[in-house]
């Protein structure tokens, strides 16, 4: 393929995962590194560093449409950054000590843990629960716009929550991806935010996360223009475009296309990363 | 949290969200778009001359060299644009991108602490120490 012919497929594949990503809170990248390593045999370092930048594009460009429905919570956002931001500079450092295989491994592992969670069942009841004293301090609880008006949330498990994107910060720094995946699962399941203010406030948090191990991949080299140019612009389009269709779109039917999308590359990974293909 | 002029227990629409967090917000989400689309347009600009210059070499990611010094420096990075590189002006726009959310924090600090808002000023602050650790701290470190 010539620079140009490269540049257009690209950018029309990272649209695609830029809208999907925008719609499930993934933020994009998950999609894209696996996309990029298999289907356009591009190092895996190259994809991370392209990924990495397009996920903070995502998430800034979807921000403002965000604020504007007040959906994103941004005091949990803000609160929760300290433990990605920490996680984060630990997966940067980690990044550039790990064989190539051992990252497709690790990321296929990721995409299957996060497609096998999403797809658990949990009963509607647990959204009603009454204030967490450590949340009520923290000024945590709010209400979004729903179909029926203002809907008010109390917030659960905040140590727990916590926990979960310390994780989510590492693996963010470690694959540059926006881990948007284990951030809307500690919300969602852990923490008992509403999946749409979970999506939204992960947006939110996303490109502060990936600032965060980005200048460590910038210095490394990993920030190709060529390749990271067409990554950016199109997943920026795709968000910004899938941002307008998100407060009418089904939660369910959302989690469903999220799952599907996360398992088939996940295992796609896992294969090329054991048969030494990465 | 009380809000300078209002009624306590005073009706509103965002009852536990008061409205300058929400004006924050506003003025948050505006400054990211603002940083992107500027970077965004770098890079577009950048592109047209990448695109231009290079029209006929094959495109080879397969194996990973590291970008060179005019492309992974911010020193670099400027050079690159003053001797009208198209990859240079990409690499530009790719580090305005980088900057807008620590931008973001950096103005979270002003928001809280005009809401009086002690608690979240700390929290604020830790996170861009942890940003701007990582971003001065990577260049010497590795």
């Amino acid at each position: 393929m010539t620079i140009p012919v490269f540049t257009a497929v690209v950018a029309t594949v990272s649209f695609a995962a830029g809208f999907l990503g925008s719609l499930t809170g993934l933020g994009g990248g998950v999609v894209l590194v696996p996309l990029l390593t298999i289907f356009f045999h591009v190092d895996i370092r190259y994809a991370i560093g392209a990924s990495l930048v397009s996920v903070i594009a995502t998430s800034s460009g979807a921000a403002a449409a965000y604020v504007k429905e007040g959906i994103s919570n941004i005091r949990i956002g803000m609160f929760l950054e300290i433990a990605t931001t920490s996680g984060a500079l630990l997966g940067a450092f980690l990044a550039t000590r790990i064989p190539t295989s051992a990252l497709a491994i690790i990321f296929g592992a990721v995409l299957l843990y996060s497609a096998y969670l999403s797809r658990k069942m949990r009963p509607a009841a647990q959204r009603n629960l009454p204030p967490d004293p450590l949340a009520t301090r923290l000024r945590m609880n709010g209400s979004f716009p729903d179909k029926d008006g203002q809907r008010s949330y109390n917030v659960q498990h905040v140590p727990t929550g916590f926990g979960l994107m310390f994780g989510a910060g590492a693996l963010s720094g470690l694959l540059g991806i926006g881990s948007g995946a284990v951030k809307v699962l500690a919300m969602d399941q852990a923490m008992r935010i509403p999946f749409k203010v979970s999506t939204t406030t992960s947006n939110f948090m996303i490109g502060v996360t990936a600032a965060a191990s980005a200048g460590v991949y910038f210095s490394r080299g990993y920030i190709d223009p060529g390749l990271a140019m067409p990554v950016m612009l199109g997943v920026l389009g795709g968000s910004l475009f899938g941002t307008r269709v998100l407060v009418k779109a089904e939660t369910k039917s959302l989690r469903l296309v999220f799952s599907l999308v996360i398992l088939v590359l996940g295992l796609q990974m896992l294969y090329q990363g054991f048969w030494g293909n990465i | 949290m009380p809000v300078a002029g209002a009624k306590p227990h005073s009706p509103r629409k965002f009852q536990h969200q008061p409205w300058r967090d929400r004006r924050l917000e506003a003025i948050l989400g505006n400054l990211l778009r603002t940083g992107v689309l500027i970077s965004a347009a770098l890079v577009l600009a950048g592109a047209c001359i990448y695109l231009y210059r290079h029209a006929h070499e094959p495109a080879d990611y397969r194996v990973f060299r590291g970008e060179p010094t005019d492309f992974r420096t911010i020193p670099g990075v400027i050079r690159s644009v003053a001797g009208g590189h198209g990859r240079g002006l990409i690499q530009l726009g790719l580090l305005l991108l980088i900057a807008t959310p620590i931008a973001r924090v950096a103005l979270s600090i002003v928001g809280f602490a005009l809401e009086r808002d002690h608690l979240y000023v700390t929290f604020t602050v830790i996170v861009l120490v942890i940003l701007l650790y990582s971003l001065l701290g990577s260049g010497m470190t590795f």
